[in-house]
């Protein structure tokens, strides 16, 4: 029963960091209707920030700074690398993402070195919750997660900036014609992205108090597949992919104890899921626009 | 002056050259109607002038401003609407937020409660209708619910992409009428029809598109009378 618990609540917190990471690329992708690759390096991006700022010895300045230089660097690099493609052939777009998240691991590298950092941002320890001993820090993570999909929800739903982004991923050419600036809302679904990233970076340095170049890669990749299980482009289907993902993973985890069968696992879900419905959970089929 | 002033508007898909440098106007009050037949370029002009799709040549004026280069929200901003080929109303959203999405560009939301009555007003079927998913309207709400959507803007010129495509007569003369309407409360439009004999018959002036080209222009009646209109879009 304790054994459990305690997995449910590991794999629910890490399922929130998966979901903070699919939003982003959902988001992105229901908008600007591009697989952003990148987006999972903007998490190691995030946590090199916070190592670079603790310096200061204040870690809730040291998240702020994060959180502002991802959602300067995604406005960046939506604006250098990828808004020159727009119309471009999706393909083009793909290679220029990988490109991109080449290019942030390598700078990563020469700007910190191979050799992974230790970063610890507060020390939370353990507590026991509903009888269980657990790490507070996947609280905390649970916590957060938790208040920002609500958040987000509320903003999308009921702002009128929200429904400007609903607008623009239906359809571009009629959200323009309401007076939306289609570009102005692609630059802010970056800038909400990559703050969602920035976040995932600290959740990543809470759970383990290392980092190195290539910190965003798998977690990017895990979170891209869980916004594929829940349909790509839909908020609610990013969290419910996230979680589910993040809850799979714990429990096989429990069950095998090798990482490499737990990952296999996973995207066997992927594939199983996707076979059976191919638009994921809460994925639409898209009406091809004539 | 005229509202709306097109003179050699050229564009291109590609190498094609879709619209061959025509010169139109509309004035203020004024209901013009473009007709053509499939592929002449009626939807291609009317996004064009909206800057939904790039002008390679030419110039646009509306309202005394040069919007030749402007991006389409921009336009949007300065009084003039679509209501596009095929609706495209926003089929996830309930017909009350399509609406809002209509007030978009209202700088100032004070009127919007009023305006949404209006449209409900104008349209009975959209307010019995306010919470239903847009996607699950029939066509002909549909229809009511993009035309509901572009006033709630208050254009200055309000543009429709052939209105009537898809709908019975009865709706037909519906929408005509509604068309009137609006035009008559001091909106001017300009509007695109297959439905020649119905578009002509309320509009001041009329353009008749071919290949891209304007080939013939006068009033509503002059060219409901005219042999060369009659033969290809009458039926006569
Ligand atoms: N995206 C596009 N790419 C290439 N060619 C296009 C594109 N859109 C339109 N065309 C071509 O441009 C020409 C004009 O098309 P347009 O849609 O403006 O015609 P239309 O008068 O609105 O016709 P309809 O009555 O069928 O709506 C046609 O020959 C069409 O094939
Ligand atoms: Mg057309």
């Amino acid at each position: 029963m304790e054994v459990i618990l305690s997995t449910l609540i590991n794999g629910l917190s890490l399922g929130g960091i998966y979901a903070m990471i699919a939003l982003g690329y959902t988001m992105v992708y229901g908008i600007a209707k591009m697989l952003n690759f990148a987006h999972g390096d903007i998490i190691m991006v995030g946590g090199y920030v916070i190592y670079v700022s603790m310096a200061l010895g204040n870690p809730l300045l040291a998240i702020l700074f994060a959180v502002v230089f991802c959602v300067l660097l995604g406005m960046t690099i939506e604006k250098i690398a990828y808004k020159p493609l727009r119309g471009a052939s999706p393909l083009a777009v793909l290679i220029t993402a990988i490109g991109v998240s080449y290019l942030l691991q390598s700078l990563a590298q020469i700007i910190f070195g191979s050799a992974s950092k230790m970063v610890t941002v507060y020390e939370f320890g353990m507590v026991q919750f509903l009888g269980v001993n657990v790490q507070v820090s996947a609280l905390v993570t649970l916590g957060i997660t938790v208040v920002v999909m609500i958040a987000l929800t509320l903003f999308v739903k009921c702002t009128r900036l929200g429904r400007a982004m609903i607008a623009v991923s239906e359809d571009k050419g009629a959200a323009q014609l309401m007076g939306i600036n289609v570009n102005g809302i692609i630059t802010v679904t970056f800038a909400i992205g990559s703050a969602l990233a920035a976040l995932a970076g600290l959740f990543y340095l809470l759970k383990a108090p290392s980092i190195s170049n290539t910190l965003g890669a798998m977690p990017g990749i895990k979170a891209f597949t869980a916004a594929v299980i829940g349909g790509i482009g839909s908020i609610p289907g990013a969290m419910l992919g996230g979680i589910l993902l993040g809850v799979v993973e714990c429990i096989s985890y429990k069950i095998t104890a090798i990482a490499p069968y737990t990952d296999a696992i996973e995207f066997s879900i992927l594939i199983i899921i996707l076979l059976v419905r191919p638009t994921g959970f809460l994925g639409k089929k898209r009406r091809e626009k004539v | 002056m005229a509202l709306l002033e097109v003179n050699n508007l050229e564009v291109y898909y590609g190498v094609i050259r879709a619209l061959k440098g025509i010169s139109f106007s509309v004035n203020a009050g004024e209901i013009v109607t473009l007709i053509g037949a499939n592929g002449a370029g009626k939807t291609t002009t009317m996004q064009s002038v909206v800057g939904l799709i790039p002008k390679r040549g030419g110039s646009v004026v509306f309202d005394g401003k040069d919007i030749t280069q402007s991006p389409c929200h921009k336009i949007v901003h300065l009084g003039m609407t679509q209501v596009p080929e095929g609706r495209r109303i926003f089929q996830e959203l309930t017909v009350y937020e399509n609406l809002l999405m209509g007030a978009y560009s209202m700088k100032d939301s004070s009127g919007f409660k009023a305006d949404l009555e209006a449209v409900y007003t104008r349209f009975p079927r959209l307010a019995e209708r306010k919470s239903q998913i847009a996607g699950t309207l029939s066509g002909g709400e549909q229809q009511m619910l993009a035309m509901g959507r572009a006033i709630m803007s208050h254009p200055k010129l309000l543009m429709l992409d052939e209105p009537s495509m898809g709908l019975s007569p009865l709706l037909v003369d519906q929408v005509f009428e509604i068309i009137r309407d609006i035009n008559r409360d001091g909106t001017t439009i300009l509007l695109v029809e297959q439905n020649a004999g119905k578009s002509l018959a309320i509009s001041d002036r009329a353009y008749v598109l071919e290949n891209g080209s304007i080939v013939l222009t006068g009033t509503g009646a002059e060219l409901a009378a005219s042999e060369m209109v009659q033969k290809a879009y009458l039926g006569g």
